[in-house]
């Protein structure tokens, strides 16, 4: 099967113009014959549902939390990029283009990138007329931050709560539909399979986590938004609900998984302190303006950070990258926090951490500032460690935090599957190899408010779609493969824990599919995740029944998931032989130990089809061409 | 350390629950206290029974999914806090702990501590949102806000619609919440062409779904875990009042 990304003809600044104008268009009458389902209710879920409600569709709405307001978005911090160049400071549209194609190590699709640009403006004037209480200056207008990997301030932001803000204005715009009628709200219900009739993506099969009903749902086109999949890494920043399960059993379906190995690491969170641990807590990585990253020069240096003297500590990210010190990007600050811990000269009791020391900045700036500034995160970090920052050096260490790849889809946002469009951290067009800093929270938008209400019209009316119901034979397959799947997991009855076994497949992806990535590493990981999945299958207890709430059988299904997406993602980070991005490499580095891209053999999308489980995937390529931004190296030194 | 744990289980709506007795041991005080709990279901589970079922999602206090009673305190004994980010080291060895779910009529029990909150959902449906269509808005900074006012609107819209201000007031009055939806929406000028419609749905909707009334006595504002003030809940009387005022002059 040949990829066709679908990317219109005419120049960069045109295309998505052009288009708008040629796509096909559902009359207003019409819209309200169409049945569209939307999996997932953050960003680019609960912004979808409420624009394809407000243009007339009858929308279907599932989430797996309580309540739609809920969904991970909610947690993202840092704030939304724009290209208003309101601090007139040179931003422009074909700048912050620019930034994420180049932050993005080359890897991503152009098209989508400069489209992502555009939108972004009409992004926060959507917010703001919504009520989300950006943050102003004195005089009334909006107020801008400035973010890692760009010259520009253009980063808008609600406190550290910005993805709160922002979700919860697409929530109350879904509500609004909801109310309206024109939405028909599922919570705690968990997407099992996706139901496709004649080649087309036609409906869903999904658990009411509830009552434990399984349920079947027809559409005339399904919309997945149902996140990334970090917590395959058990420790993570994401939420402990956030699976890959919708999105993998889309790839069972037969829609093409895109880059798995291209994970990003945030360099600041709070460190490890044992087994029972269920998540990581990421702090600001603007931190890093005023701390300092250091270790103890000696290995296996157990003294208190006060008493180590500074002739003893290493300022390693200093010395090693002098013009951009500790503002490093997050893959290069990351990986040199592992080298050092390698190299046993972490800190801690786990000694996996190294220490971000404020004692030079509250010096010179005053603990007043650094309160103003860096307050809440100081806060936090107290609350969950009982250290004081004000007194004693913060203790991080990196985690997995966000995922570039996902479901592959075209210029439209469709995927291989007719039908099916994928948006948001679920797909994985507009960030390439590495995302920049408050750039999910305006892909998620994007995707929601702006180019899906466009393109999912274009593939409605462009088809014939013959009346469908949930009783089609499809769907009872459907319903039935789901069955069996929980029933098989309810057989089990073996002695071992889910969690056991998932922190053991985390422990395999860390350590061999982490930071650093090496051939033997990687073909080590092969081996032992097809063992932990037939000692899952075999010994795994999952207690309860199946027909009222059982979060031990919901948390074994993802487990499940993830025991074979795992594998996805450790063949993909093979098969990548260069690094770029999140994705490194140890065989392909330059000579002072930095990423070495090759763009001769790897530039392209590797997008891979399902064969059966335990099956080698086939590997499809779309080749990137990049037309506007010249690929060079990336150099912080 | 050593816990005895005293926690509510009930296999479904509207069947009768009861405290049933736990011990968590090697309970380390880095814990947080979910993760307390998912060690005391690691084992429960490895023994093939039924895990404790709770709400809980991010983990870092900004969701709103868990929702425990500890020892007769929403969110537990710190202020300002989530269950999820209180730790074990606020405990001592052999202390016994009771662990419930948010009690109130219009939070019915789903099973063991999970309750259903999606009335909450239905007071925001009521009009809880600023009536615009994607597509027509003007320029961001066409509408200008003072600083301290878009602060102020921020504080109210801080609210993590956990309902822990539900399960601390003897009247199980929703106020709180409702109020600090208002006031975010109220102070600001995207949100005035609607302002006295919403509060009057909004309202009728609290108390179409079984929320009490507010007698004033502020545990509400105490086990907020994000300290949104009990001045909301004036604001929204005052909202309310001007309403009517309104309607009654037409």
């Amino acid at each position: 099967m040949k990829l066709d990304g679908r990317v219109p003809a005419g120049s960069i600044a045109e295309k998505w113009d052009r288009h708008k104008f040629e796509m096909k268009l559902v009359n207003p009458a019409n819209k309200r014959k169409y049945t569209i389902i939307v999996v997932g209710t953050g960003l680019a879920g609960a912004s979808a549902a409420a624009s394809l409600g407000e243009l007339g569709y009858n929308v279907l709405n599932f989430c797996i939390q309580d309540s739609p307001r809920r969904a991970h978005s909610i947690a993202a911090q840092g704030g939304i990029n724009a290209a208003k160049n309101y601090q007139n400071d040179g931003d422009s549209i074909y700048r912050l283009f620019y930034d994420t194609v180049k932050g993005g190590d080359y890897r991503s699709r152009e098209a989508n990138v400069y489209r992502l640009a555009q939108l972004s403006v009409n992004i926060i004037d959507q917010c703001v007329a919504q009520g989300v209480p950006f943050a102003r200056e004195y005089g009334g207008l909006l107020d801008n931050r400035s973010f890692g990997g760009a010259q520009v301030s253009r980063t808008f932001y609600a406190r550290g709560q910005t993805g709160q803000q922002l979700l919860l204005g697409a929530y109350q715009s879904l509500m609004r539909q909801v109310q309206a009628k024109k939405v028909r709200l599922f919570a705690r219900r968990e997407m099992l399979d996706l139901v496709v009739v004649d080649g087309k993506a036609r409906g869903i099969v999904c658990r009411n986590l509830t009552t434990g009903q399984l349920e079947r749902h027809a559409g005339d086109a399904v919309i997945l938004a149902t996140g990334g999949y970090g917590t395959a890494y058990y420790l993570s920043t994401n939420a402990v609900n956030s699976n890959v399960t919708a999105a993998w059993r889309a790839h069972k379906r037969g829609a093409f998984f895109a880059n798995p190995c291209f994970t990003q690491i945030h360099p600041t969170c709070i460190p490890v302190t044992g087994d029972h641990q269920s998540k990581l807590t990421l702090m600001s990585e603007s931190l890093r303006n005023d701390g300092r990253v250091w270790v103890p020069k000696k290995k296996g240096d157990s003294r208190s950070p006060e008493q180590i003297p500074e002739e003893e500590r290493d300022y390693y990210l200093e010395r090693k990258y002098p013009s951009f010190g500790n503002l490093v990007p997050r893959d290069v600050a990351s990986r040199n926090a592992k080298q050092m811990t390698d190299d046993g000269r972490g800190v801690g009791a786990s000694g996996l951490a190294v220490y971000l020391d404020f004692k030079e900045a509250l010096e010179r700036l005053g603990p007043e500032t650094i309160r103003t500034r860096y307050g809440n995160l100081f806060q936090m970090y107290e609350k969950i460690t009982a250290e004081d920052p004000y007194k004693v050096p913060m203790r991080i260490y990196p985690a997995i935090h966000y995922t570039m790849g996902g479901l592959w889809v075209d210029y439209n946002l469709m995927s291989t599957i007719p039908g099916l469009h994928v948006l948001g951290e679920a797909n994985f067009s507009d960030h390439g190899a590495n995302r920049l800093g408050a750039s999910a929270l305006m892909q998620g938008l994007a995707d929601g408010y702006f180019i899906i209400p466009y393109t999912i019209g274009n593939y409605l009316a462009g088809q014939t779609l013959p009346k469908v119901t949930a009783d089609h034979e499809a769907f009872k397959e459907a319903a039935a493969n789901a069955q069996q799947h929980i029933d098989r997991l309810l057989s089990v009855k073996g002695h071992r824990g889910i969690r056991e076994i998932h922190r053991e497949l985390g422990r395999i992806l860390w350590d061999d599919v982490g930071m650093a990535r090496n051939e033997p590493g990687l073909r080590r990981a092969l081996e032992s995740i097809p063992k932990l999945r037939d000692d899952f299958w075999q010994n795994v207890s999952v207690p309860g029944t199946p027909d009222n709430l059982n979060q031990s059988l919901e948390y074994a299904g993802r487990v499940a998931d993830y025991l074979e997406f795992a594998e996805l993602l450790t063949l993909d980070a093979l098969h990548r032989g260069e690094s770029c991005g999140g994705h490194f490499r140890e065989e392909s580095q330059t000579p002072d130990g930095e990423a070495l891209r090759d763009d001769e053999r790897y530039m392209y999308v590797a997008a891979w089809e399902f064969k059966g489980v335990g099956k080698e995937p086939e590997l499809h390529k779309e080749p990137l061409e990049f037309e506007e931004v010249h690929p060079t190296q990336r150099s912080y030194k | 350390m050593k816990l005895n744990l005293k926690i509510w289980r009930q296999s479904g709506p509207g069947v009768a629950g009861k405290l049933v007795d736990y011990t968590a041991e090697h309970v380390s005080p880095d814990m947080s206290f979910l993760e307390m709990l998912d060690v005391v279901n690691e084992g429960l589970t490895k023994k093939g029974q039924d895990a404790i079922a709770f709400d809980s999602d991010c983990r870092e206090g900004i969701c709103g999914m868990c929702s425990l009673v500890v020892n007769g305190v929403p969110h537990g004994p710190d202020r300002g806090t989530t269950v999820c980010q209180l730790h074990m080291r606020r405990f001592k060895d052999g202390d016994t702990i009771t662990i419930e779910p948010w009690r109130a009529k219009a939070f019915p029990v789903v099973k063991d501590l999970v309750v259903d909150r999606s009335a909450f959902d239905r007071i925001i449906a009521a009009g809880g949102y600023c009536s615009v269509n994607v597509g027509g808005a003007q320029d961001g900074n066409a509408i200008l806000i003072p600083k301290d006012v878009s602060e102020q609107a921020m504080d109210s819209a801080a609210c993590i619609g956990c309902g822990a201000c539900v399960a601390a007031c003897k009247n199980a009055s929703a106020h709180l919440f409702v109020g600090a939806k208002l006031t975010h929406l109220a102070l600001l000028p995207q949100g005035q062409q609607e302002r006295y419609r919403r509060v009057v749905s909004m309202v009728e909707q609290a108390d179409a779904e079984g929320f009490g009334s507010c007698s004033n006595e502020g545990e509400c504002e105490a086990v907020c875990p994000k300290e949104i003030p009990i001045s909301n809940i004036a604001r929204m009387t005052r909202e309310y009042v001007k309403a009517q005022a309104m309607v009654s002059s037409d």
